[in-house]
């Protein structure tokens, strides 16, 4: 029998050094970085976004959203007499880095508010954390209702899903489709809810779901559930979830002959949408929270701004969290101080606040309540249809 | 019961099944040389459909007036060189030095390798899903009673097809595809009878990733978005093939992976009536993978080996 | 006495912890975590020479089961002595081990059979199920996850069941008893000539390992307050892999030191998190071929069998 060379008496030694070492460690990390409590010179907020992964495109949009508010503003000389300072963290598209990394940013940043997420699911996962810490969350596009149910620092510049949903019902009944079919992402918050208020409104009006599917994010292959799909004839197929599965769906569901419509929500909006789709995608429909065709003046305006400073023709996302941060600006000014539950109040008071979206007044819920646009494609192109006013 | 939508579901889960049995050829053919698997075989599939992606781009101007079947050849051929040669590299660089090593140490390797692929590539095209070209014009071609199929999956099969029966030829009747066989049933005779075994190890490799990115190309030609992190559950998933049909058999692995296709297509397809939930569409290559090695280890055609001390 | 010493340093930690900063308090946090984890999977890789490759669902299994718990318990709680919050979390974080344990037996057993390469596989097929399986179940958040788990983790539960974890598997492996698990992973067959129950000491080590990691997944639940099944999918195995192969297969102190080292690694990485995994596939396969013993490892090199005439 060898003799084992770590015996007990080993053991004992490595052991206690090694927790003495980590130890020591930490203790000398974690005394130095207390000291620093940050500049009073400059209001720090926070944004984590999908920068990176799956659904860049929101992450991106939103954050030059963001980034543009915060630049206007600080060229008007900042808010309160102070410089902002803007804290980006990417959350990668993926489930559970939202909470990750928004709880890095607030023990290391300390911000005073923050600003995400766009994707429901990732705001789910952070809210609870923003809760606890008291930072007001302002989410630009989450539209499933939970997210502001975590609590009172939860905030939203946006409509909500029952009532996308039921546009997106309404949309299909006046145009005569009244067996639709459903293909919902389960992987998503946001989908599964969108569905489910979707099917609420369309069933108690005379509509009939043929069929209901499910996908995962993430997912290639769908011509199983669409061929499932086809054989029960529907006249139009919602598809719940976001662009990168819903531009696959369209081309599949082509080339395996369905040839009625497929409608979406603002998880669609998206340039990639019609990348990969093409051709797949024209005819198609989805709601939306603005239209880039919006003759107003405040969306002209934004849009000018923007394309000034990104060449690019701005999406919902980037509209909408512009929107959240002015919105916050203001609060913040209102406010008259960035303390915490005094700046909460001052975001739940808001009324009739002008922004790009539309005029924003948030009910007791936090919540925005805005009309929706249904957009179709044509062309390659997001070309405006109607408006749908709550 | 609805013929038309059985039919419907068998034609995709074969052109699914196709692409599995592609890479699993080449998981079945390495393990059948060196007892090993190549853990990072998926991600040379994965490979294979991005040198596809850039190649189409890059030589886009030079393929005017071409038909397009040929500058798809050409694309295809270009993608299975250079993965052929990225196989061949990866295995003189991270396992050739391993050969006299534990299996478990090569796999720990094989996994990294794997990682640093699909790491590798996310740092070099982004982690966003890419489109990718369309290759062939795709149309659809009605079949009796409601069913299709469209050209690109005529086109996968029957490359697919092509595919098996120029390797069974290479493997059956080229001396090349003898010394294969001899390694694969006795290294130290085939070394003994002076087989170059260096040359039939790198020749294996080689010809497997040729295979695997054949498989990229028709799966993005398929499904059309491609992202780095592609290669990871099919080549599992093919891995499954290759023990189902009889690890280290040729015609096993194609069976396997035709069967893992059909499966995962009819579970999906038939998830309401079944009971079992489209999401567990990736479990079903494991669950089978759990049941044959319970019950067949050795695989549909494959014949049992005993471990001698 | 040295478990005594152990629990007495998580207890100092804790005091001090109001000292540090959040950031700091969080990494220990998450390095102890990873402490558990490796000791864990030690035992079955490194100790008894099963190479396993479903951690993480051993680790899923207790998160989810502790979570629930405490989740259900949460509207009784809120208004409770701390005391009584306290009790229910190590109820609930004991539950979620047990459950784990019994998934660990599960996963063992079938195994039995199974060498090398197979038995990864398997193992990580079981790990995927287990996923998948809590993926496709509403009641426990699906693919959403589960949110606002009550955060009752912090340095004093995560070291104080480290030091345990580390103490319980120092001392079985060096008693009498446990030196049925270096004999199984010397070598398996001489051992079964010996009269050792071969599979008692297997499936002994998977569901000691997996009880362990069903506590580690209890503690990430309720640190986080979010899990979802995608956080403990394979390439969290991977993670775990990496840690006890660093440090050295068979060493406890070894992954342990790795396990930190490592959580810190992350951490400064983080920044550069494209560079992160490509850091540790790099680390992999050059400890692989250079040293596979890891930092602290006395993992025998074994020849590969050469297969017989």
């Amino acid at each position: 029998m060898k003799k084992h060379i770590f015996s007990l008496g080993h053991f004992r030694h490595l052991r206690w050094a090694a927790f003495a070492v980590v130890a020591y460690g930490f203790l000398f990390v974690g005394c130095k970085k207390k000291d620093s409590a940050g500049n009073p010179e400059e209001i720090v907020i926070g944004e984590f976004a999908a920068l990176t992964g799956a659904t860049a495109s929101f992450g991106q949009s939103a954050h030059r959203g963001v980034r543009m508010a915060i630049d206007e503003a600080n060229a008007g000389g900042g808010v309160l007499g102070k410089k902002l300072r803007l804290v980006t963290e990417d959350d990668q598209s993926k489930a559970g880095e939202a909470a990750t990394v928004v709880r890095r940013m607030i023990s290391r940043e300390k911000p005073v508010a923050i600003i995400g997420e766009v994707a429901s699911s990732r705001s789910l996962e952070a809210a609870p954390i923003c809760q606890q810490n008291k930072i007001p969350m302002i989410s630009p596009a989450s539209t499933n209702p939970k997210v502001t149910e975590t609590g009172d620092y939860i905030f939203r510049v946006c409509f909500i899903d029952p009532f996308q949903g039921a546009v997106l019902a309404k949309f299909m009944l006046q145009r005569g489709f009244t067996k639709a079919a459903i293909l919902t992402d389960v992987k998503q918050d946001y989908a599964v809810g969108l569905a489910d208020f979707f099917k609420d409104y369309f069933t108690k009006n005379g509509g009939t779901i043929v069929s209901e599917q499910s996908y995962s994010s993430g997912d290639k292959d769908f011509k199983a559930q669409l061929t499932s799909i086809r054989s029960t004839n529907p006249e139009a197929i919602l598809v719940a979830g976001y662009y990168n599965e819903a531009g696959l769906i369209a081309s599949q569901a082509r080339e395996l002959e369905i040839k009625v419509p497929l409608l979406g929500g603002d998880g669609w909006d998206s340039p990639s949408l019609v990348e990969v789709a093409g051709e797949a995608m024209e005819g198609n429909f989805f709601s939306n929270h603005f239209s880039a065709e919006d003759k107003s003046p405040a969306v002209q305006d934004f849009l000018a701004k923007y394309k000034a400073k990104y060449i690019e023709t701005p999406d919902a996302m980037a509209a909408l969290a512009y929107d959240a941060t002015m919105l916050l600006l203001d609060a913040i000014k209102r406010a008259g101080t960035t303390e915490s539950s005094a700046l909460r109040d001052a975001i739940a008071s808001t009324k009739g606040f002008a922004a790009v979206t539309g005029t924003i007044t948030l009910d007791a819920n936090r919540n925005a309540t805005k009309s929706a646009v249904i957009l179709q494609i044509q062309d390659g192109k997001f070309r405006f249809v109607e408006t749908v006013a709550p | 019961m609805d013929w038309g939508n059985l039919t419907q579901q068998l034609i995709n889960g074969l052109s699914l099944g196709a692409i599995y049995a592609l890479i699993a050829l080449g998981y079945t053919m390495v393990y059948g040389v060196l007892r090993f698997i190549n853990f990072a075989h998926g991600d040379v599939f994965m490979i294979g459909a991005f040198t596809g992606l850039y190649v189409h781009r890059w030589l886009k101007p030079f393929f005017h007036g071409m038909p397009e079947f040929v500058s798809a050849c050409v694309v295809l051929l270009l993608s299975m060189c250079v993965c052929a040669a990225l196989g061949i590299l990866i295995e003189k660089l991270a396992y050739k030095p391993l050969r006299q090593r534990s299996r478990l140490t090569a796999l720990i390797t094989a996994i990294g390798v794997s990682l640093l692929l699909s790491y590798g590539a996310q740092l070099l095209f982004g982690a966003a899903p890419k489109g990718f070209p369309q290759l062939i014009k795709n149309e659809t071609h009605d079949l009796p009673g409601a069913v299709s199929i469209t050209t690109e999956q005529i086109v996968v099969l029957v490359a697919t097809l092509l595919l098996l029966v120029s390797l069974r030829f290479i493997v059956q009747k080229t001396r090349m595809g003898l010394a294969m066989r001899a390694l694969s049933n006795n290294p130290t005779a085939a070394s003994l009878m002076g087989v170059n075994t260096d040359a039939v190890i790198s020749f294996t490799f080689g010809l497997g990733s040729a295979l695997a990115a054949a498989a990229g190309i028709f799966f993005a030609m398929l499904y059309q978005a491609i992202d780095p992190f592609m290669g990871i559950l099919p080549g599992i998933k093919a891995f499954v093939a290759a023990v189902l049909g009889g690890i280290g058999n040729i015609a096993g692995a194609a069976l396997g992976g035709l069967l893992i296709g059909l499966m995962e297509t009819l579970v999906v397809g038939y998830s309401k009536n079944i009971g079992i939930p489209p999401g567990f569409r990736d479990a079903v290559a494991f669950v089978i993978l759990i049941l044959i090695l319970m019950f067949k280890p050795a695989g549909l055609l494959g014949k049992s080996e005993r471990e001698k001390v | 006495m040295a478990l005594a010493a152990g629990l007495a340093a998580s207890v100092a930690l804790y005091a001090i912890a109001p000292q540090l900063d959040d950031y700091a308090v969080n990494i220990l946090v998450l390095a102890g975590i990873n402490i558990i984890l490796a000791v864990s999977l030690n035992l079955v890789n490194g100790h008894t020479g099963q190479f396993s490759l479903g951690h993480a669902g051993f680790m899923a299994a207790g998160a989810y089961t502790s979570s629930i718990i405490t989740l259900s318990l949460a509207p009784t709680l809120a208004s409770a002595p701390p005391w009584q919050a306290q009790t229910a979390f190590f109820g609930a974080l004991l539950a979620g081990g047990l459950l784990a344990a019994l998934c660990g037996f599960l996963v063992g057993v079938p195994s039995l059979r199974l060498r090398g390469d197979y038995l990864a596989i398997v193992t990580l097929g079981f790990g995927e199920i287990i996923r998948v399986v809590i993926q496709n179940t509403d009641a426990l958040g699906g693919a959403r996850g589960l949110e606002g788990i009550p955060p009752y983790t912090n340095l004093i539960w995560t070291f104080g069941i480290a030091t345990v974890a580390i103490y319980i598997v120092a001392s079985l492996v060096n008693s009498t008893y446990g030196r049925g698990f270096i004999a199984v992973r010397d070598d398996e067959i001489a051992a079964e000539a010996m009269g050792i129950n071969t599979t008692k000491y297997k499936v002994a080590a998977f569901v000691i390992g997996a009880f362990f990691a069903g506590l580690a997944g209890g503690l990430y639940a309720h640190f986080i307050s979010y899990i979802a099944p995608e956080g403990f999918n394979f390439l969290k195995s991977v993670d775990v892999v990496v840690m006890v192969i660093l440090g050295g297969m068979g060493s406890t102190p070894g992954v342990a030191a790795a396990a930190v080292l490592l959580t810190l690694l992350n951490e400064l990485l983080r920044d550069f998190e494209q560079y992160r995994m490509l850091v540790f596939a790099l680390l992999l396969i050059v400890l692989m071929i250079l040293r596979p013993q890891g930092l602290l490892g006395n993992f025998q090199r074994r020849k590969r069998k050469a297969p017989q005439p």
